[in-house]
């Protein structure tokens, strides 16, 4: 339906544990953001793209879901470009702006990085289910139950929000104060869609308890959340990139801490 | 622990009371009240009586010290009701808010799994639930595709999971359309039959339950019980009190004042060929003709999704037709230059077309009742004076005279929607679109309604409602239009 709900598939990907996907993405995100040269993104971003053939995506679903990522590297990288710190040979320079070599190399590392991280981690993402996330969050991770299970049971009445917005916005037109400036009506109307959310939070809250949540018993788990072999293996290839990348970038002398 | 089915619960009330943290007046007192395992009690009595409070304390959801206060003992299978969870499983009104998780069977599991219920069991009740329920979809079919009546089947599926002493139903088919009411109604009656558990039903349509009960207790509003028995003895000693306290009992079916003047008055609106939809570039009806006159009264009749709703808001000059077009009339337009409703200013709309929409709750927009009325005539710019009194006549006439202070979410289900129709009717629109009107109303709001209604036609104006009451169609429907 829309760019946010997980698809689904028969490929391994969509069994894999999300909690091995969570730390798979963790880990290539955190050895990219440790320095910001183009090597190491590169690197990264080589290694990676073999694997997308494997991500359980069609070309199609790939690209529609990694909009964002598309849109953002090149505008980091542009406003690096033009604004980044500037060294070396000097290039062009209008008000602020001042393209430099410093700043064309920052450029570029900017804009693979976005990708080097940003691709994996929607493709990790987009297959995640959210109900085996909270699965893997509270019984792989223990996690506590109340707090997981509570925000899974929410996160299903953001579809009722949807429905509710469009009706609050004809019933404000059906009122007449629909011609009002649309700043004001949007702010007036999403505080009485967080009047309405509350009041089915609550609701819904007397259909959990309702149904013995909260009390006393230890919980059991319909569904076993497992991780095994699979789920080490996907790990294990997000710690072979993040190593490749920075021993690409330590060898060549690309190297750089971003912070110090 | 062991997990064997609980036996019957009885239940016991003495003394009882309770009183909500905000409230003087106490929602309950002094119920002395006892039912045996096993029996199936219709419980009633008027709005305020502290039915669904009852029921919540009896289901050991009615939260600790700091939400309330309470008196006397009550109950459940020899224990305190407070830790009767798991003994009692409860089913709500609203189907929306008690699904609880995105697939059909996690969502039954659910409360097995908070009861510490080991994992083959849970999937072997599971199934075991779902065909009682007569529910026959994939374990993984996604919640958010069913239907009111599927997803009021769904919730008493998840509570029978926990094979509950007692089960606890409050107004279940409420927010239903006939069939659906007609598939919980049989559900429940295959559940009582084969479980044997205790069984207690608030609702205020008799006739769905009647047969399915052995007892009916109604409960005084000032506390207590007012009358209790066997449901035929007691509905014709009652009857007429329940009746009009609002109980809907069909041999005392609710008086309304008839129409007394058949209009031949202008023409205010047509379409022909008229496709509809919700979203941009979705038709989800076509080929519609319509035409609303003054003091007619149209209804849209339908199954659940055949688009009635959006016709009407179509029409109401809320949504863009998805093609043909809807016109208006010099009699409605006036001295606007477009026809078409949905190209008006919102506040053109105001004296021409005022909709009421199926949820209040969507339509509110002050923190007082008395500003919520004077919101449209204020809009209008008119003097205070003219606010003034136009916002004192809709208060007594609809009855909400007592609440002007009070903020309009705290009200009950008919007082909202009495305050929905009042707020529309104060900026005088010569064509009104109503949705659901009826919707889960007791019988004397309803007959209020249809009364006022009538009133309307009377004074010529146009009325378009969308409904799945029968009653209300035979009541006030001069045209029916039927969409499939």
């Amino acid at each position: 339906m829309s760019i946010l709900t997980p698809t689904k598939g028969a490929q391994t990907i969509y069994r894999i544990n999300p909690v091995a996907k969570l730390a798979t993405a963790f880990l290539l995100s955190l050895a990219l953001i440790l320095t910001i040269d183009w090597l190491s993104a590169a690197t990264a971003l080589v290694l990676e793209s073999v694997l997308l053939a494997w991500a359980g995506l069609s070309v199609r679903q790939f690209f529609f879901r990694t909009i964002p990522v598309w849109i953002a590297a090149p505008t980091a990288g542009l406003t690096t470009l033009l604004y980044g710190q500037a060294s070396g040979q000097s290039h062009f320079e209008f008000g602020l702006i001042h393209v430099t070599d410093g700043s064309i190399s920052l450029a570029v590392a900017t804009a693979l990085r976005v990708l080097a991280i940003g691709l994996p981690a929607i493709v990790l993402f987009v297959t995640i289910d959210p109900t085996d996330l909270a699965d893997g969050l509270a019984q792989v991770w223990h996690l506590p139950s109340r707090f997981v299970l509570g925000a899974l049971a929410g996160l299903r009445l953001v579809g009722l929000f949807l429905d509710d917005w469009r009706s609050l916005e004809l019933a404000r037109r059906a009122r007449g104060v629909g011609d009002r400036g649309r700043i004001r009506r949007i702010l007036s109307q999403a505080f009485a869609l967080l009047v309405l959310s509350i009041r089915r939070g609550s609701k819904l809250a007397t259909a959990m308890e309702a149904r013995g949540f909260g009390g006393d018993t230890e919980r059991t788990w319909a569904r076993e959340s497992l991780f095994g072999w699979r789920e080490l293996v996907l790990i294990g290839i997000g710690a072979v990139i993040a190593a490749a990348a920075i021993a690409a970038a330590v060898l060549f002398g690309t190297w750089n801490f971003i912070v110090g | 622990m062991t997990h064997d089915r609980q036996p019957p619960a009885a239940v016991s009330a003495r003394g009882w009371g309770w009183r909500h943290a905000s409230r003087k007046a106490w929602a309950v007192d002094g119920l002395d009240l006892d039912i045996e395992p096993g029996e199936r009690v219709l419980l009633l009595g008027a709005s305020g009586a502290g039915k669904s409070t009852l029921m919540h304390a009896l289901a050991g959801v009615i939260g600790g010290d700091d939400e309330g206060e309470q008196r006397g003992e009550l109950r459940v299978a020899g224990r305190d009701a407070t830790s009767a969870r798991g003994i009692a499983g409860l089913v709500l009104q609203d189907p929306d808010s008690q699904v609880i998780l995105a697939r059909v069977g996690d969502d039954v599991a659910f409360g097995c799994e908070n009861l510490g219920v080991p994992r083959d069991e849970i999937w072997r009740r599971v199934a075991e639930s779902l065909d009682a329920v007569g529910i026959d979809l994939p374990l993984d079919h996604p919640t958010s595709a069913l239907s009111g009546g599927q997803k009021q089947r769904l919730a008493l599926a998840g509570v029978l999971a926990m094979q509950p002493g007692l089960i606890l139903l409050d107004e279940p088919t409420a927010n239903l359309d006939p069939e659906g009411v007609a598939e919980v109604r049989d559900a429940v009656a295959r559940v009582a039959r084969t479980t044997g558990a205790t069984l207690i039903v608030i609702e205020h349509r008799v006739e769905v339950w009647r047969d399915i009960v052995d007892r009916v207790v109604v409960l005084a509003p000032g506390g207590g019980v007012l009358a209790d028995g066997e449901p035929d003895a007691v509905l014709r000693a009652r009857g007429a009190e329940l009746s009009a306290s609002g109980v809907w009992i069909p041999e005392f079916p609710p008086l309304v004042t008839e129409r007394r003047v058949s209009w031949a008055g202008e023409r205010l609106m047509d379409a022909t060929g008229l496709g509809i939809g919700r979203v941009r570039g979705t038709r989800i009806a076509g080929g519609i003709d319509i035409a609303l006159d003054e003091g007619k009264a149209t209804a849209i009749v339908g199954p659940n999704g055949a688009g009635k709703s959006t016709l009407a808001l179509t029409l109401a000059g809320l949504l863009r037709p998805a093609e043909g077009a809807v016109s208006a009339t010099q009699a409605l337009a006036g001295q606007l230059k477009s026809t078409s409703p949905i190209t008006w200013r919102s506040k053109d709309l105001l004296t021409r077309i005022g909709t009421v929409f199926q949820d209040p709750e969507h339509q509110f927009l002050a923190s007082t009742v008395r500003d919520e009325l004077a919101v449209g005539p204020r809009a209008l710019e008119l003097s205070d004076g003219d606010i003034d009194a136009r916002v004192d006549a809709l208060l007594e006439r609809l009855r909400l005279d007592h609440l002007s202070l009070a903020n309009p979410f705290t009200l009950s289900g008919g007082e909202k929607r009495r305050l929905s129709v009042a707020t529309v009717l104060a900026t005088r629109p010569k064509m009104l679109v109503l949705d659901e009107p009826t919707f889960g109303q007791d019988s004397r709001t309803w007959s209020e309604l249809v009364s006022l209604l009538a009133g309307l036609l009377d004074e010529g104006q146009s009325i378009l409602a969308v409904t799945h009451d029968a009653d209300f169609v035979a009541a006030l429907a001069d045209d029916e239009i039927r969409l499939s």
